[in-house]
């Protein structure tokens, strides 16, 4: 028996308030839970917005578009890390593919994520860089020109009739991925959304909310990425590419605090059973994270920052530094909408009389020190993928250098 | 009728009669279980009156189902409410703590006070069967929900489904547990520990769908409740004489 997860708890006992059945001192679903959907968040979000230029033809945007598929690929990748980290048995997790619960929404994660990176993500990109990888293999020597050769399939074809298919094909791709997208993170609230045990994430604005959310955080960290390697590869950002992406941010934000706000009165309103607890939860343990983090630095600062960037007419570089504060509060902002659903969601008992206590370890699986190791995992894939994959054609060399 | 047609016929009567008789003594051993044809269905009765909070049960348990002796892992617990005159409740877990029982409350200020036992409620619709991404999780024919430690991912998606706060990890296996009714002892027409323990009879356990079982003649007696009716799981633990402020 782990001596220090007893002991922790003990350390945990005095810090009960009220009344909880006595099962429930234990958080189970922890750190590594809150980083999933908020991973997978940006994943769909990205993906939107990758998807905004080849579905709604928005061509301002099309710097990022390759950006955007690469990060949604390299946080795919991580997602499910933090999952098998915090299994009991992660080496029993493939008897979710073999023997699935069908009435399981769980179960249906692997299912959901093999679609989604096989059918949708995957192919995307290798229709997109089909072409420039034959290209970039005839024209290198050594391992990258092998590299570039297999992930190319060995396919040859740079005919017109070739591109017009890769073409036609991503559009198709891009039109069947906007619901796949929304389909994986989605599912991800459904998740939390279907526990009718628990009134915190009982709603069936739940994946709604999670999907709004994931585009704010996808959208926000393409535009941080993008603000972030242009400088490093010596080219220079494009304010129209930057101001029409903020553009979508901004009403993405909007949208998705309209939703939380429409969460937040209609559980005032109805006053359920569990509306007392749940208030005292927001008013004490979650301060901090819902009403500080959450509300006013990651939602309502960014926000006003963004209508002031459309009401006044800034200078270029005003903007940039503008916009690249608000992109990092709105990464705080969303990182504190996760804690707080899955955390928050077991700091209450079911019983409704108390509150436990959340208290984070710094080492091991479920610690501080291997989460932000999985959140930093994604950015260094996405360098790898960036070296092998220039996300901006003609610079390929520079990025290569940086 | 002549003699030999006599003698004939009574040989066709022993012989069939016989064999119409020695039928029952055939019966394989499932279908004697049935009652009126119904299918054996595994159920528990609370008379929380008569629950003095001895918790001689929930050491019971723990012994039995090799349940780890930290106050934080339970099969069962019972629950003390005293109602307080201003309507404050004040609610514990009992006998969990040593030094729990040193707050002293006037007897002047109680209105009233009442032990609750909680387990499993074996639910007839389980919020952790249906959640269970492998079917570690599962219900019996008999309407026992089991948990299969060695197909059980360690997700703790049940734990969070369970709106009784039933379930836990079990820190040496890694694997969801919880209260079974002592399948092991049932199924071979044992009580639960808890049940046998039990001094005053608050706990009792039998088939609901026996007329003979004396969880039928403790409905038939009682005004019965369950808890969280509201969330539709209908559960199989009755209990008696509830207070509405258990949750």
């Amino acid at each position: 028996m782990s001596v220090n997860m007893v002991q922790k708890l003990y350390e945990l006992l005095p810090q009960i308030g009220g009344f909880i059945y006595p099962n429930e001192l234990e958080i189970h679903w922890g750190l590594l839970i809150v980083v999933y959907p908020y991973v997978t968040g940006i994943v769909a979000g990205a993906f939107i917005l990758a998807s905004l230029v080849k579905v709604f033809n928005v061509k301002e945007v099309e710097p990022m578009y390759r950006l955007s598929l690469l990060t949604a690929l390299a946080f795919l990748l991580v997602a499910p890390l933090p999952l098998l980290s915090h299994l009991g048995h992660p080496l029993r997790s493939y008897e979710m593919f073999l023997t699935p619960q069908t009435s399981s929404a769980m179960a249906m994660f692997g299912f959901v994520y093999a679609w989604y990176l096989m059918v949708v993500l995957l192919v995307e990109i290798w229709f997109i860089y089909r072409k420039d990888l034959i290209v970039w293999a005839e024209e290198e020597k050594g391992i990258m020109k092998w590299i570039h050769k297999t992930l190319s399939l060995f396919s040859t074809d740079t005919s017109k009739e070739a591109i017009a298919f890769d073409n036609k094909a991503l559009k198709v791709i891009t039109i069947i991925g906007i619901p796949s997208a929304f389909l994986l993170h989605g599912y991800v609230g459904f998740i939390f959304g279907s526990i009718k045990a628990n009134p915190w994430w009982s709603s069936v604005l739940m994946p709604i909310v999670f999907l709004f959310s994931a585009i704010v955080s996808g959208v926000a960290i393409v535009i941080f990425l993008y603000m972030i390697i242009m400088p490093l590869i010596g080219k220079t950002i494009d304010m129209k590419c930057l101001d029409k992406a903020a553009s979508f941010l901004f009403y993405a934000v909007i949208v998705d605090f309209s939703l939380e706000l429409l969460d937040f009165i209609h559980r005032i309103y109805e006053s359920e059973e569990s509306i007392k607890i749940l208030s005292e939860l927001v008013m004490s343990k979650l301060f901090l994270s819902l009403i500080i983090m959450q509300v006013l630095l990651g939602m309502l600062l960014p926000l006003g920052i963004m209508v002031m960037i459309k009401i006044f007419d800034f200078r270029a570089e005003l903007r940039k530094l503008l916009y690249f504060v608000t992109v990092i509060l709105i990464q705080i902002g969303i990182f504190s909408t996760r804690w707080n659903v899955v955390i928050g969601g077991q700091m209450f008992s079911k019983s409704f009389r108390g509150l436990t206590t959340y208290k984070m370890d710094i080492t091991g699986l479920e610690g501080l020190l291997y989460s932000l190791a999985l959140l930093i995992l994604p950015f260094i894939i996405l360098a790898v993928l960036l070296k092998i994959l220039p996300a901006w054609g003609k610079s390929r060399e520079d990025v290569a250098e940086a | 009728m002549n003699r030999r047609q006599f003698l004939k016929d009574l040989m066709t009567y022993i012989v069939s009669g016989g064999t119409i008789g020695a039928a029952p003594f055939r019966i394989p051993a499932w279908a004697a279980t049935k009652e009126n044809g119904k299918k054996r269905l595994f159920g528990f009765g609370v008379q929380v009156d008569r629950c003095i909070g001895c918790v001689r049960c929930v050491h019971a348990c723990k012994n039995e189902n090799n349940v780890p002796k930290e106050p934080f892992y339970f099969r069962t617990w019972v629950e003390r409410y005293i109602i307080q005159q201003d309507g404050n409740v004040i609610v514990k877990a009992i006998g969990i703590l040593p030094d729990q029982e040193t707050e002293t409350i006037t007897e002047k200020n109680v209105l009233r006070s009442f032990n609750v036992p909680k387990l499993c409620n074996q639910c007839a619709h389980p919020p952790c069967v249906q959640v269970c991404p492998v079917g570690a999780t599962f219900q019996t024919d008999d309407g026992v929900v089991l948990v299969n430690g060695k197909t059980c991912l360690g997700c703790r998606y049940c734990i969070q489904a369970c709106p009784y706060g039933a379930r836990y990890l079990h820190p040496e296996t890694h694997t969801a547990d919880k209260c079974t009714f002592c399948y092991h002892r049932v199924t071979r027409g044992l009580l639960p520990a808890c049940v046998e323990v039990c001094p005053t009879q608050a706990r009792l356990f039998g088939d609901l769908n026996s007329h003979a079982s004396p969880l039928t003649r403790f409905k038939r007696m009682n005004k019965i409740h369950v808890l969280k009716p509201g969330l539709n799981t209908e559960p199989k633990v009755y209990y008696a004489s509830l207070d509405g402020e258990v949750r």
